[in-house]
């Protein structure tokens, strides 16, 4: 499991980095209109974004070293 | 082609098939290969957490405020974030505890709690009654809109159709019968149900595909791809608006809110607490399900945005439902499969979440709602009655089929006035009331029961205002003054602005005050006082997590031959039978008989029951059979800090060595003790020889001369036979005084003790050896010797002393000259006066001789054993007749009694033997006061004195 | 020529039964009854032998028997000990100290006679 101390840390991190993704003040940034490759800036960044820490969540916890 | 009986065909074959692989993989597990020991299983089952609600919910929200659809995903995705921290321990808390539920959770937590159990069930149930009627509402109105195919017409409201017409009442009842099916065919002990997690998964995967294709067909189908549709709707102002969020710090506020929210309700929601940590077969499945979880809630909200942007504007106007979308855009293009595909996925998301949600809330109200009231009442005679598993899954049965009931029965009267995440939403603000007690209890040890009550009562009661009673209120059954104006009119208690809080909406409102009430309830109430010992040790094994948990909780002890029919009485007998056997296989023994009745089988039996029926009942069923010692504080301590204990081991040890050491000190002192004493006995041997073998040799040489030479004349023949016969006598004395000595020093000397009238003795002494002094014309004189002084004393013993003392004075002093006197007196030492007076209270004897006296060296000499007086005094040529142990025996006679013997001398004046003994209370002897007086002040002379 | 005869004992019977076995055998015998008189008698007397006892008063017979053969004056004179006490230590000690023979009380008077005219030669 994640048994490791360093894996639950680094996933702690995430966390972290999660709640700073996902809310006040960062959306805010990407609360306008116009597009980013033909989808709106909010939708792009937290479809994004949200992906992008599930790609790290899976790294961190799949990692051999586990 | 979509006619009523084919969806209801449809929709019982997608069951059936459901049921089928539950029935298999319950097989599966019988049989010990289980299908669901997969980690990828484990997190597709999580997905139970996408229910309607998603499924066709997900689309009208984002039709109705843009991105507002998301927070419900990214909070479970940051609580799995989290997983090494809350929800890996809750699961290794979970397993060691065998804790069966959310409220079984919360109640073990809190020193297993009966009270704090029920009341966890309570606030389950009702808020998560509107969780329920969202689903049965969504899956009514997809039966009726489809129904209905192919032309596109919302479903009346269900208020205004009759009761036994309304498609949401069959739902429900077939949801009960089902579930009933599913959960309840038989109990187990773990409260883990194999083949309900394998179809759950099946469940997600199908919901996932359906949704999936949904989107594939709108996004590629109908449209030109994502672009094109954001395009479109970036034309039409009103589609447009649902691009953007709204820029405001509420938005952002009930964004955070949601995120908050969400992140609790993934935890803490019944049914996701039961696959999450009670269906958890292997805690490394975790892993997987860490990233693989999120992963699924971002592919089935994939494609929300666009289908609800679609919807929009392929029905302009708001004439149809936005919450059915995702079923009526594939109808409106005449999509037949797609439509009965999108219709099978709706089922699976609500039947998955109803039925581990009605399992889990079934477990909650049998085992700590109803189970705890049901033994409590004596008239049932339920505490003593055989089999109760029978009992205990007639009561789960009822329970599901009640709150399908009251699911319905909300839908009924509230369901029409929200939308279906409004609906969610109010369940989701329910159970995050759990979170203080649970986070709170997993990390914080000085939460107590009454806290845990305290806090959540408090945030139940202010949920139930601001959100519950509002919604009914909306509906039309309850008068709805009091949201307008406040309860009895007050401004303040307005129940959606409470306290006069504005400018939030109304679920981040009722967040704010209920979750402020409940956590300041349960921290303030908790510190009232410091846990109490049951308390302090849940503490310990949820704090400190499993490793923690290896102490057993139970004190006291009972057999199998009590804890098997009691477990068997909730499980049935077979199944509890199997359960101790493994339980005696693990600890490596043969037979369930030879299970020792210790603490660890106790335990054994409570988390066996737990499983079954809770772990506050089990508690309290165990206690009934278990005398258990009552556990103190200081007991808890000890278990508590191992240091304690180790240092107490020390500081044993160290007594240990020093008791040693001193044993030691003793052995090597005794050891000691008993060589001096082995040298003075072979010295005394060596001493006995030579007394002995001195009147030996006399003996021997006269006889031998006597035989040799007959013709000794006869003078010197009667002289020598005298000698002869004297030292006979001498060594016959000496053996006598040996054995004596020997007697007396051993303890085996008989004494006949009787009061002894002093006086008497020493007349009696003195008259037999009148003779003696007589031959020798030495005058003896006798002090002060009158009757009435008595002792307790052997009178021959006295006797004995006072002859003996006499004749050695005799034998010391010249003759003619010689004069021997003894004196009698009574006197007072300093001691305890008798009857208040100051009294005499010891008798005391002189013998006082004018003889050469003994040195101040050889005073105390005198009493050693064998030690004769002449032998060191010059003062005699004349080698006294004596064999050394007259003083010696003397002594120890008088000291028998409690006297002392002892002499005063000054060479060449004389010597004075003195002895005192206790006088004998209540004799009549009248003695002055003072110290020391004599009996008498005349002096007579003994009879034979004077010769 | 009769051989002159010490005898030191302090018991009385012993001294009288051991007088009367050395006149009768024809020695000329002289006695005390203490260890310091031992040593006069010794010097004034001046025995060919001398039967001492150990246990005595004021001087033992191991005391007189050290003082007897520091004189060059008595070296000759042939020491017979006698005591009750029978331990070897006391036997060996005796012997150490310059006594010629060892005798354990009680004694057979007729040994005695032989051991005392075996030393006298």
């Amino acid at each position: 499991m994640i048994r490791s101390r360093l894996t639950a840390q680094r996933l702690a991190f995430l966390f972290l980095l999660g709640c700073f993704f996902f809310n006040y003040p960062l959306l805010s940034v990407f609360n306008r209109g116009g597009d980013f490759f033909g989808l709106p800036p909010l939708y792009a960044w937290l479809m994004g974004s949200w992906l992008a820490l599930i790609a790290q969540m899976a790294w961190v916890v799949e990692r051999k070293e586990n | 082609m979509l006619q009523g009986w084919v969806i209801v065909l449809a929709s019982f074959l997608y069951l059936g098939i459901l049921f089928a692989i539950a029935w298999y993989a319950d097989r599966r597990a019988d049989i010990g290969r289980s299908l669901i020991a997969n980690p990828v299983v484990y997190a597709l089952s999580l997905g139970v957490y996408c229910t309607t609600w998603t499924f066709y919910g997900s689309v009208g929200r984002a039709a109705a405020s843009g991105i507002g659809f998301l927070p419900i995903y990214l909070g479970p995705t940051l609580l799995f974030a989290l997983a090494g921290f809350i929800l890996h321990k809750m699961i290794r808390v979970a397993k060691a505890n065998r804790i069966t539920s959310i409220a079984d959770f919360v109640a073990s937590r809190y020193g297993k709690s009966q009270l704090l159990g029920g009341l966890v069930t309570v606030i389950a149930v009702v808020g998560v009654i509107p969780y329920i009627a969202l689903q049965l509402k969504a899956v009514s109105n997809s039966f009726a809109i489809l129904a209905s195919y192919p032309e596109i017409i919302m479903p009346a409201t269900a208020g205004a159709v009759p009761l036994f017409q309304d498609s949401a009442l069959y739902v429900a009842m077939i949801l009960a019968a089902f579930t009933i099916l599913f959960g309840t065919r038989h109990l187990d002990a773990t409260e883990r149900h194999e083949g309900m997690v394998a179809a759950i998964a099946v469940e997600s995967v199908v919901k996932l595909v359906a949704f999936l294709a949904v989107g594939a067909f709108v996004v590629w189908g109908v449209h030109d791809g994502v672009s094109d549709i954001f395009a479109q709707a970036a034309a039409v102002p009103e589609v447009a608006r649902r691009l953007a969020t709204a820029d405001s710090p509420a938005a952002y506020g009930t964004w955070g809110t949601l995120v908050f929210l969400s992140m609790f309700a993934s935890l803490l929601l019944p049914r996701q607490f039961q696959i999450a940590v009670v269906e958890n077969v292997d805690e490394s499945h975790l892993r997987r399900a860490v990233w693989m979880f999120p992963l699924y809630l971002f592919l089935i909200n994939l494609f929300v945005l666009p289908v609800a942007l679609a919807g929009m504007l392929h029905f302009p106007g708001g004439t149809v439902d936005a919450d059915t979308f995702v079923l009526t855009l594939p109808m409106a293009h005449q999509q037949e499969a797609l439509t009965l595909l999108v219709y099978i996925g709706g089922l699976s998301a609500a039947t998955g979440m109803v039925i581990v949600e009605t399992i889990a809330l079934s477990t909650m109200v049998c085992n700590d709602l109803v189970m705890p009231l049901l033994l409590r009442l004596p008239m049932l005679g339920l505490a003593a009655r055989a089999d109760l598993s029978g009992l205990l899954l007639e009561i789960r049965r009822w329970a599901i089929a009640l709150i399908l009931g009251l699911g319905y029965l909300y839908f009924r009267v509230a369901g029409e006035a929200y939308a279906l995440v409004s609906i969610g939403l109010i369940s989701f603000a329910a159970v995050a009331q759990f979170a203080p007690v649970v986070i709170g209890g997993l990390f914080w040890k000085g939460g107590t029961r009454d806290g845990a009550l305290a806090g959540l009562a408090a945030g139940f009661v202010l949920w139930a205002y601001t959100l519950l009673l509002p919604s009914f209120a909306k509906s039309g059954w309850l008068p709805d003054g009091f949201i307008a104006h406040g309860l009895f009119g007050i401004e303040l208690l307005r129940p959606q602005h409470l306290f006069g809080l504005t400018g939030l909406d109304e679920i981040t409102h009722c967040l704010v005050w209920s979750l402020l009430f409940n956590l300041g309830a349960y921290i303030g109430v908790s510190l009232q006082r410091v846990p109490n010992v049951r308390e302090a040790r849940q503490a310990t094994l949820f704090v400190g997590g499993a490793e923690a948990a290896g102490a057993p909780g139970w004190r006291g002890s009972a057999g199998v031959a009590d804890l098997l029919p009691l477990a068997g009485r909730f499980l049935g007998l077979d199944r509890a039978q199997e359960a101790f056997a493994r339980h005696a296989s693990q600890r490596g023994l043969k037979s369930v008989t030879e299970l020792p009745a210790d603490a660890r089988l106790v335990s054994f039996a409570e988390t066996l029951l737990a499983g079954a029926i809770g772990s506050a009942s089990a508690r309290v069923m165990v206690a009934s059979v278990v005398k258990e010692e009552p556990l103190g504080i200081d007991e808890v301590m000890n278990i508590l800090d191992e240091a304690s204990q180790v240092r107490a081991y020390t500081r044993e040890l160290e007594q240990k060595s020093l008791e040693l050491t001193r044993a030691t000190a003793e052995l090597r002192e005794a050891n000691a003790r008993l060589r001096e004493l082995d040298r003075m006995k072979d010295d005394f041997i060596s001493t006995v020889t030579h007394e002995l073998r001195t009147p030996l040799t006399s003996i021997r040489a006269f006889s031998e001369m006597l035989q040799e030479d007959p013709k000794i004349d006869l003078a010197q023949r009667t002289r020598f036979v005298g000698i002869i016969v004297s030292e006979t006598v001498r060594l016959s004395r000496l053996i006598n005084q040996i054995l004596d000595l020997a007697k007396l020093e051993s303890g085996r000397a008989e004494w006949t003790v009787a009061a002894v009238d002093v006086a008497e003795v020493i007349h009696e002494a003195a008259e037999s050896l009148t003779v003696l002094f007589a031959e020798k014309r030495v005058t003896l004189e006798l002090e002060g010797c009158e009757a009435g002084l008595t002792v307790l004393a052997d009178r021959d013993r006295l006797m004995q002393v006072m002859v003996n003392l006499l004749s050695n004075a005799l034998k010391f002093v010249a003759a003619d000259s010689g004069h021997v006197k003894v004196a009698l007196a009574a006197l007072c030492v300093p001691g305890i006066p008798l009857r208040g007076q100051v009294t005499a209270n010891e008798v005391r004897v002189s013998v006082i001789d004018n003889g050469p006296g003994i040195q101040v060296e050889d005073q105390e000499v005198i009493f050693d054993k064998f030690h004769q007086g002449a032998a060191t005094t010059d003062v005699l040529t004349d080698k006294p007749q004596g064999t050394g142990l007259g003083l010696p025996i003397s002594r120890q006679i008088i000291e028998y009694f409690n006297g002392r013997l002892w002499v005063e001398s000054t060479p060449g004046a004389g010597a004075s033997f003195v002895f005192t003994l206790p006088r004998q209370a209540g004799d009549n002897g009248e003695v002055p006061q003072g110290d020391t007086v004599p009996g008498g002040g005349r002096g007579h002379k003994s009879p034979g004195g004077n010769s | 020529m009769s051989h002159r005869i010490l005898i030191v004992d302090d018991e009385p019977n012993i001294v009288i039964s051991l007088e009367y076995l050395m006149k009768k055998e024809g020695f000329q015998v002289a006695v005390a009854t203490d260890g310091e008189a031992a040593l006069q008698q010794a010097s004034s007397f001046v025995p060919d032998l001398i039967l001492l006892d150990i246990m005595m008063p004021r001087k033992s017979g191991f005391e007189v028997c050290q003082a007897l053969r520091a004189d060059p004056a008595l070296a000759a004179v042939k020491i017979i000990m006698l005591t009750a006490k029978g331990r070897e230590t006391e036997v060996a000690k005796g012997l150490a100290l310059g006594a010629d023979a060892y005798i354990t009380k009680p004694f057979s008077t007729r040994d005695l006679v032989v051991q005392i005219k075996s030393l006298l030669g």
